[in-house]
């Protein structure tokens, strides 16, 4: 398809260049303008930006299709101009094995919507001990390994496994959070979680764990992401290790860029995460490190859970919250909130994440994958579940009113969603 | 910030989930009401008919005696019907979730729920769930509010003291677990205790405790001079040989209140303990059992103030 899209603003946050403009696509890529378009979009009013690149979005099959499926969720993709993905290896069983790593890519594939990056788990069924055939998983279409939000305790085990995936260049993404000291925990170690109760994970569970992580990349040059930081001395370890030119980048939740411990209120169910909601000093430092760059990137870390799950005093409600279809509003809500231009603000879930994955994908530039979201920033969005295309139907922001939305989405050249 | 979802539109009490965010003027409503109440416990007959034809559900998913038998009483002296659920033994083995063991109950037209549950934050969930004309107590969840423990404990406060504002009150021990503590540090500080403290070992004290309007002392003694209320908490021994607490002898010899230590306090200090005592343990039989100790009379206010409690939400 000859796709010619006329009269948009187009933001390109690879260069950071803005204007309005025309782009040409053809065989799935940007090109060169030419004449004779087979079709002709007119985004007169719309932002024309690369489409949005998540790090963390659960799908939830294998396992858990009665939480979401991946029709749902790849609708849900698509939707909020996600267009591509990488899904953490917490499905049951474990992404740990390259004929189900086949099998998920094939099946999303064929749903033809947005791209799937499947993330290896790090060591077999997520137990912490053995570690899965990297190379093979890589093989069958692994970008990554992780251990998702499953505790690795054993630093033996970590160490080793940073050593062998260093040892081919593969990227290993972790969580830092302490598995001893978090036990148990299932909020913020604070006052809000002294006042209802609840017991508490400490901010240093996650700079101790962190601090052993950067410790074992300098080590063992394995390049490393860490997932979710939550809180402000995570912010100051990473921005060292920078510094220090260690091969490192992490990411923050759209969760915890806006909300801090306060917003639980009266237990709300749909704040329990992880890692938790922190301090406002902490979600002041998350904001601010995302916008100077000593955080890389904006994740959903869409979590749909369904309803049961949360229909559950507190601490028994299961962890998590839908976001691809909040990803773009909550960052121009943050975007705006630290004064940045647009392009700056879309490079945190574009060139910024596409970097971390290693894939071509995040620019407006001829030769680039023809992946694009079209979007209205002004346009008002009131937060309403029901009307989610996520199965999630569970988000703290619940009744927020953001602005931003998507009206055209694109994937390799055709359009996979028009709203 | 939602709205309170323990108070009506109009401000009033519909449930009574913590003592937490209660106005001043609710809470002495409470205690006055109970004070007309404690005049009908000592009657020979025991009964007033605020509550007749209204069903009183007794809601326990955790074991209790005391708790549950006093809220059991409370309603039959108010004329409920009063039924009483075991649940840690019944549905919730047999994978019934906590809100349809709610809808069950409700379909068999129950006017107030009383809650016990080892989760903190579960009666806010059942009242979210409830039709307008439910009403929830809670009668303790998780770590986090023991709302009629803590009425009837400042209940007792003011029955021997009287006035709040110039009170030096001390909470001893296990904070960290204590839905009993939370509830009274609330309820001292919305009545004006000027000086409410808490005393432990920092293993025992949540983090940012002081956020609660405490001072902290883990010197016993020092905790103790002058204090005009006592209020010793209970120490479940399971905290005991782990990382919590190396020993019952070595709390016993830190924490625990002995006519020794209690002669620190004011000559006429008082000493509460929320029940059941461990004697030995967080307190000495010298002292449970002495002169100092209204023990005893918290757990017959607590009739008292269950009975306020439960006819207040019931007629709003």
């Amino acid at each position: 398809m000859r796709l010619h899209i006329k009269n948009g603003r187009l933001v390109d946050p690879a260069t950071g260049k803005e204007g309005s403009g025309d782009l040409f696509i053809s065989d799935g890529k940007i090109s060169e303008p030419f004449s004779k378009p087979e079709k002709t979009i007119d985004a007169k009013g719309l932002v024309v930006s690369p489409g949005f690149i998540d790090l963390s979005a659960r799908l939830r099959e294998p396992g858990y299709e009665y939480k979401a499926t991946l029709e749902s969720e790849m609708d849900a993709a698509v939707a909020g101009g996600v267009t591509s993905l990488a899904c953490p290896p917490d499905t049951d069983p474990p992404l740990d094995e390259p004929g189900l790593v086949d099998m998920l890519r094939r099946r999303a594939l064929s749903l033809e919507r947005a791209r799937v990056y499947p993330v290896g788990a790090l060591t077999m069924k997520l137990q912490g001990r053995a570690l899965t055939e990297m190379a093979e998983l890589a093989e069958a279409g692994c970008v990554a390994f992780s251990h998702a939000n499953v505790p690795l305790a054993d630093t033996q085990v970590l160490w080793r496994a940073l050593q062998y995936a260093a040892t081919f260049g593969f990227a290993v993404w972790l969580r830092a959070e302490d598995a001893w000291l978090a036990k148990g925990g299932v909020a913020h170690d604070g006052e809000v979680a002294t006042r209802l109760g609840l017991p508490g994970i400490p901010g240093f569970a996650e700079t101790i764990a962190l601090s052993t992580i950067l410790e074992l990349a300098r080590a063992t040059g394995a390049r490393v992401h860490v997932c979710r930081l939550s809180t402000s001395g995570a912010v100051e370890l990473m921005r060292r290790a920078k510094a220090e030119r260690l091969p490192v980048s992490c990411d923050v939740g759209i969760h915890h860029v806006h909300l801090c411990d306060m917003d639980l209120g009266y237990f709300d169910a749909n704040c329990r995460l992880e890692p938790p909601l922190r301090s406002q000093r902490d979600r002041d430092a998350l904001s601010r490190a995302l916008a100077d760059g000593t955080i890389d990137c904006l994740c959903s870390d869409h979590t749909p859970v369904d309803e049961d799950g949360k229909h559950l005093p507190f601490a028994e409600a299961e962890p998590g919250a839908t976001g691809l279809e909040l990803l773009l509003p909550l960052a121009l809500k943050w975007g705006r909130a630290r004064e940045l231009s647009l392009a700056a603000t879309l490079e945190r879930i574009t060139c910024a994440p596409a970097r971390v994955l290693g894939v071509a994908a995040g620019s407006l530039a001829p030769g680039a994958p023809a992946d694009l979201a079209l979007f209205d920033p002004a346009a008002a969005l009131r937060v309403t579940p029901e009307a989610l295309k996520s199965q999630g139907k569970n988000t703290p922001f619940a009744g927020y009113e953001l602005q931003g939305r998507v009206r055209t989405t694109i994937v390799g050249g055709n359009v996979v969603y028009e709203g | 910030m939602q709205r309170n979802p323990q108070l009506n539109a109009k401000g009033e009490l519909q449930h009574l989930l913590s003592i937490e965010g209660l106005p001043r003027e609710v809470l002495v409503q409470i205690l006055d009401t109970a004070e007309s109440f404690a005049g009908v416990t000592e009657r020979e007959v025991k009964k007033v008919p605020i509550l007749r034809g209204k069903s009183v559900f007794n809601l326990f998913f955790e074991p209790s005696t005391r708790t549950r038998t006093t809220f059991e009483i409370a309603a039959k002296r108010l004329s409920a019907d009063v039924i009483n659920l075991n649940i840690a033994v019944s549905s919730q083995s047999k994978g019934e979730s906590l809100l349809d063991t709610v809808a069950n109950l409700s379909a068999m037209q129950a006017d107030i729920f009383v809650v016990r549950h080892g989760s903190s934050g579960a009666p806010y969930l059942i009242a979210r769930h409830v039709k307008p004309h439910e009403h929830v107590v809670n009668a303790g969840d998780g770590r986090h509010a023991h709302p009629t423990q803590g009425l009837l404990d400042l209940f007792t406060i003011r029955h021997y003291k009287q006035d709040f504002t110039r009170l030096t009150v001390a909470v001893v021990g296990d904070v960290l677990h204590s839905r009993v503590a939370r509830s009274l540090i609330h309820g001292l500080t919305t009545l004006g205790a000027p000086e409410v403290r808490v005393i432990g070992p920092q293993t025992l004290l949540p983090s940012g405790v002081e956020s609660l309007g405490v001072r902290v002392f883990h010197d016993m003694r020092a905790g103790l001079k002058d204090c005009d209320v006592v209020v010793m908490l209970r120490l479940q021994s399971e905290r005991m040989g782990g990382a919590l607490l190396p020993s019952a002898q070595e709390y016993f010899k830190n924490y625990g209140l002995t006519a020794e230590k209690l002669r620190l306090a004011r000559p006429d200090a008082i000493v509460m303990h929320p029940g059941p005592m461990n004697r030995g343990v967080e307190i000495d039989s010298t002292v449970a059992d002495g002169p100092h100790s209204v023990i005893l009379p918290q757990v017959t206010f607590g009739i008292a103030v269950r009975m306020a409690v439960m006819s207040i939400v019931a007629g709003n």
